[in-house]
Formats: C-alpha cells, sequence, structure tokens
C-alpha cells in the first residue's frame, strides 16, 4: 500500500492543553480521508502540523515521502492548504488573488493569468473574476480560496472545515469540486464536524475527539460497527415488560429499557421473526416492534460523548 | 510500510508545479499585491496623502504665527519634521497591514508556499516605501506651493531620502513585531497611535527643544525622531549634517540590533 500521508503518534500540547496525542493517519493516494471531530477534538492541529505550519511534540509525518519537519520545503511543493477561515486577500479581485499566488509559485504573469482564469471558469466565478473579492458572499469566497490552494496543482490538499457555514447549495457545489480533484487523482485529507459530510466525500474516516482518535473506518463500517439498528418492543399491557426484557435477552443477548419499550442492539436484523414468534407464544399483545436504523449523528455522538475516556477503538482490518 | 509517491501525477492540472523562484522575485511579488490593493481602493492614497498635507496646512496657517513669526520661516523649521511623522505613520500601516493578513489567514497560506519566508516581509517592507515616497512627495509638493523651500540644493533629497529609507526600514522591525503579535489590526492601530504619536511629538519636530522643560529635553535630545528631524534640516534647509546622520544611523542600528532577533524569532515561531 503507497500512501500520501501518514503520520504516526503525533502528539501536540498548548501549555495544560493536548491538542493531539498519539495519533496515526494514513491515507492512500489518491484517496478521501474524513478527519472528523467536534469542536476543539484537534483537526486543525492536525491539518497544521501536516501542512508543515506547525511542529509536533512528538510523532511525525510523511506526506508523499518527505518528513513535514525535516523535508518542510519539500512538502510545501506537493501541498496545497485551504484553512478553517477563508485566507483571501479582499483588496484584490478574484483573478488578482488567484494571480498573486501563481505568481508567487514562479509562474510568468501570462501563465499565471491563463490558471487564474481557468481555475475561476471551473469554480463557477467567472463573473466575478474582476470585482474585488470584499464583494463576495461566503460561499464564493470558500471557493476562491479552494481555488487558491490548487494553483500550483498540488498532489496532496488538505481542507479545514471546507463547507462550515455554507448553505445546502453552496456546499453541493463545493462537493462537486472537491470529487472533480479526487477524480484528477488528488490525495485529500479533509476535517469537518459533518458526518454527512465525511459519508458523502471520504473513503475512509477518522473521528477524533480531545486530541485522541476514538474510531476509524471506512463509512458504512462505522455505522455498522458503532451504530447497530436498535430494536424497540412495546408491549400493551407494560406490566408485562418484564417478561419482554427476558425474551428479547434470550435472542439478542441483552437488553435496556425503561417504562415503556424494551431496545436492544441488534447485529442481524433476521433475529426479528424470532422475537415476534417467542412474544407470540408467550401470549404478550404487541403495542410496537420495530428496528430503528442509526442516524450518522447517532455514531458521533455517541463515539465523541459517550466515551469520556476515549477508549472505544473501532479499528476495521 | 514506506511511503511512496503516486507514480501517475494528475492528469490535466492547471500548471505543471512551478520552478522555485528567487526571494527577489517573490518579495516583488508580494509588493506587486500591495500595490494592485490600491487599484481597487484608490482611497488609500488620499489616506496616506492627507495626513501630511493637513499637517502643512494648519501648521503654514495655524501655529505658524505663534511658533516662529512667520509662516516661511516656521515651515523651513517644522516640514522636515512632518517628513519624519510620515515616515513613522507609514511604518504604522506596515504594522496594520501585516496583522490584517496574519489574523485573516492569509500569512498561513503563504507560509504553506514552497517560497521563501522572508519574502512576505521584504515585499511588505518595499511596498510601504513607495507609499511613503508618495507621501513625501506629496508633503513637499504641498509644502513648496505654501513657500517651503530647499535652502541647500535640490540633490540633497536624494541622500535624504536614502536617510529615510534606512530609518523606516530599522523601524519596521518593531511595527513587524507589533503586527506579528497584536491580536487584531485595531489594536495594531491603537498601539500605534498611543506609542508613534507620542514619539513624534516628543521630538523637535515641531518645536525647538530649548522653549521645553530640563527633563523633557533629555528624552527629545535621545528620541530618534528628534535625531532623524535634525539630519533632513541639516540636508534640505542647512544647518550641522554629520552629527545628527551619525547619531541617526546608531540609532538604527540599536533599533535593528533589538528588534531584529525579536521579530526574526516571533515571525519563525509557529502561531
Ligand atoms: N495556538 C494555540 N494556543 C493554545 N491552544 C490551542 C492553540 N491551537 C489550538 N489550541 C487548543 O488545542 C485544542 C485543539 O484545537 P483545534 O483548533 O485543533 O481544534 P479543532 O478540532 O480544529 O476545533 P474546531 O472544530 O473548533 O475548529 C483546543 O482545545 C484548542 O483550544
Ligand atoms: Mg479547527
Amino acid at each position: 500500500m503507497t500512501y500520501a500521508i501518514q503520520a504516526t503518534g503525533l502528539s501536540k500540547r498548548y501549555g495544560e492543553t493536548v491538542a493531539l496525542h498519539s495519533v496515526d493517519l494514513e491515507v492512500p493516494a489518491g484517496t478521501v480521508l474524513g478527519l472528523l471531530g467536534p469542536n476543539g477534538a484537534g483537526k486543525t492541529t492536525a491539518v497544521r502540523i501536516l501542512a508543515t505550519l506547525a511542529g509536533p511534540d512528538g510523532g511525525e509525518a510523511r506526506v508523499l515521502g518527505h518528513d513535514v519537519v525535516k523535508e518542510a520545503g519539500r512538502v510545501r511543493e506537493l501541498i496545497g492548504l485551504t484553512g478553517q477561515f477563508a485566507a483571501i486577500d479582499e483588496l484584490l479581485s478574484g483573478v488578482e488573488n488567484l494571480m498573486f499566488i501563481g505568481r508567487l509559485l514562479g509562474l510568468s504573469r501570462a501563465e499565471s493569468r491563463r490558471v487564474a482564469v481557468d481555475l475561476l471558469e471551473r469554480f463557477g466565478l467567472a463573473e466575478a473574476a474582476d470585482r474585488s473579492a470584499k464583494t463576495y458572499s461566503g460561499g464564493m469566497r470558500r471557493r476562491l480560496d479552494l481555488a487558491a490552494c490548487l494553483v500550483g496543482a498540488p498532489k496532496v490538499i488538505f481542507l479545514d472545515e471546507p463547507t462550515t457555514g455554507l448553505d445546502p447549495n453552496a456546499r453541493d457545489q463545493l462537493w462537486e469540486i472537491i470529487r472533480g480533484e479526487v477524480a484528477r487523482g488528488v490525495t485529500i485529507l479533509l476535517t469537518t464536524q459533518y458526518l454527512e459530510e465525511a459519508d458523502q466525500l471520504a473513503d475512509d474516516i477518522v473521528v477524533i475527539d480531545r486530541g485522541s482518535v476514538v474510531a476509524q473506518g471506512t463509512p458504512q463500517t462505522l455505522k455498522q460497527e458503532v451504530g447497530r439498528p436498535t430494536l424497540l418492543v412495546r408491549p400493551v399491557d407494560s406490566a408485562r415488560l418484564d417478561r419482554v426484557a427476558d425474551i428479547v435477552t434470550e435472542v439478542a443477548g441483552e437488553h435496556t429499557r425503561d417504562e415503556r419499550f424494551v431496545k436492544t442492539r441488534v447485529n442481524d436484523t433476521g433475529i426479528l421473526p424470532a422475537v415476534v414468534r417467542r412474544l407470540d407464544d408467550a401470549g404478550i399483545e404487541v403495542a410496537e416492534l420495530s428496528i430503528r436504523e442509526p442516524s450518522l449523528d447517532e455514531v458521533f455522538k455517541q463515539l465523541t460523548t459517550e466515551n469520556p475516556e476515549s477508549t472505544k477503538k473501532v479499528t476495521t482490518p | 510500510m514506506t511511503t511512496v509517491a503516486p507514480a501517475d501525477a494528475p492528469a490535466d492540472a492547471p500548471a505543471a508545479r512551478p520552478r522555485r523562484t528567487g526571494v527577489l522575485r517573490q518579495s516583488g511579488t508580494v509588493a506587486w499585491r500591495q500595490l494592485v490593493q490600491i487599484k481597487h481602493s484608490p482611497e488609500t492614497l488620499l489616506e496616506v496623502g492627507i495626513q501630511p498635507v493637513m499637517f502643512v496646512f494648519m501648521f503654514a496657517f495655524v501655529l505658524a504665527g505663534a511658533m516662529a513669526g512667520s509662516r516661511h520661516a516656521y515651515l523651513q523649521f517644522a516640514v522636515p519634521g512632518l517628513i519624519v511623522q510620515s515616515t513613522v505613520l507609514i511604518t504604522a500601516r506596515t504594522a496594520i497591514g501585516l496583522n490584517t493578513d496574519v489574523t485573516k489567514g492569509l500569512f498561513d497560506r503563504l507560509r504553506s508556499l514552497p517560497i521563501s519566508r522572508t519574502a512576505p516581509l521584504i515585499g511588505r517592507i518595499a511596498a510601504d516605501f513607495v507609499m511613503l515616497l508618495w507621501s513625501i512627495a506629496l508633503l513637499l509638493g504641498f509644502s513648496i506651493l505654501l513657500s517651503f523651500r530647499v535652502t541647500t540644493h535640490w540633490y540633497q533629497l536624494a541622500p535624504m531620502l536614502l536617510l529615510v529609507w534606512v530609518f523606516s526600514f530599522s523601524l519596521s522591525w518593531a511595527a513587524i513585531l507589533a503586527g506579528l503579535k497584536a491580536s487584531s489590526p485595531e489594536n495594531v492601530q491603537a498601539l500605534a497611535f498611543g506609542i508613534m504619536l507620542p514619539l513624534t511629538f516628543l521630538s523637535d519636530s515641531f518645536v525647538v527643544a530649548k522653549t521645553m522643560p530640563g527633563w523633557l529635553q533629555a528624552i527629545v535630545k535621545v528620541n530618534p525622531v528628534t535625531m532623524l528631524a535634525d539630519s533632513i534640516r541639516g540636508m534640505l534647509v542647512g544647518g550641522p549634517v554629520a552629527e545628527p546622520v551619525t547619531k541617526t544611523l546608531i540609532a538604527c542600528a540599536v533599533l535593528l540590533v533589538a528588534f531584529v532577533p525579536l521579530t526574526l524569532r516571533a515571525y519563525h515561531r509557529e502561531r
């Protein structure tokens, strides 16, 4: 397996705050890794280290084989960074913003203009190309920001919360652009607070919370492994909840209950007929019996709040 | 497990990864960007120019009578001081502009590019020097309309500009430190007015030091602004030159020794 980004044991503290604690990341070339976590999880810290803006206190990281500390200059030639907040010059027009980056990278005036115009075209900003960026909407700024990180045709790009604060339309547009880059063979590490975004874009997801990895895997396995579907049974007569609980435990192995429901996480929805049959045999009248699929948000909440010690590691092979 | 670069580069990338260029060209690009900003907000030229012009006007018509008896006599004294004030205020612009880049995140983008780390600083200093030239040109032009005269030789403007440049370059390092450290451009502005304006008034830029109380004279004497104002006076309207210029250069050296290491450390430290 060749990895475009590989980090082992990355650690970083700011005074008393442990921003990252021994984080491992592996991103195969040409794929998208979604780094997922709530506020303060350490997403930006990880991106800054990988993009050579900050040095790790421990561990090491390589981008396309180059050490981000010892070969920072080499790494900078290969990456593009779009930070959490749009880094554009509001006093310049869209074209000038991109030409600025192009010329810094050594393109001639004509080349840099051509690249700028191409990118603006691709990002749907052609009409606003000559307007100063302070007149841009939030979504346009984000797109310009992303365009700026592509001027140098990077092979690896880091996107820190690229769609935060965008309306659904602008978000979809940005997703399309990101997919386009992936299709070109670019490797992407993107951070997000939204599972849906990771689900849409990422080949693999790493969930971090308070600086540590709490889960990782494909979107599919995460949903399956962490958020198994829940079976809910509500008897008509709540006096019979005890009996229902026994039956559910016999079939599914465990249960939780409240005043009205008996619930259990199920691995295999095939147990449903068995439960129905056993309840029937026991003569229990059922008011409600259902399977609820886990929502991604539940998975996320479960991972990032229900495990204060951050010990629940789900790793897929 | 080894990490290997993918063999195939993106097929139709917008451009081949460009070649490395020198720090000079990169600095030039950073300066270019700042001058292009002016194209979009030409009022910047006015902002930078209006302050010295207002001062000349005020000095010529409001203060001149009380200070020196005649407009001409006072302008001959005060214009060199105003040149120094412009220099100091442009340095404040350097700090504010830099801080805007830092707080807006543009600075991080520049740091993630394969360019020289000092190019963003050098480019900014260069662009702000162009602004300084503009403001000095306005200042001199307007002063001359109101009867200021260069009584030595016109060619004295050249060494004067050189000295002004050395001074502004040296002071820039302090400004850059402020720009890197402050949490917002507004804070830099406040800092600039809190430090730089008093600095220009606690000098003999506008008032002969002899009229001040003794303790104040002591401050005025060691104020680099005084040294530069005296140098410019000597160069443009006559008087001692060698001594104030030497003092100015020493003051610049002190500024550089004090701030270059501090500023570079702050600059290279991650944020
Ligand atoms: N420069 C800094 N100085 C001090 N503490 C910092 C600094 N940068 C980050 N931290 C702390 O490190 C932790 C991780 O921050 P980080 O910005 O990486 O989180 P994040 O996942 O990007 O959060 P968000 O979703 O809010 O952007 C936080 O507790 C933060 O307060
Ligand atoms: Mg962040």
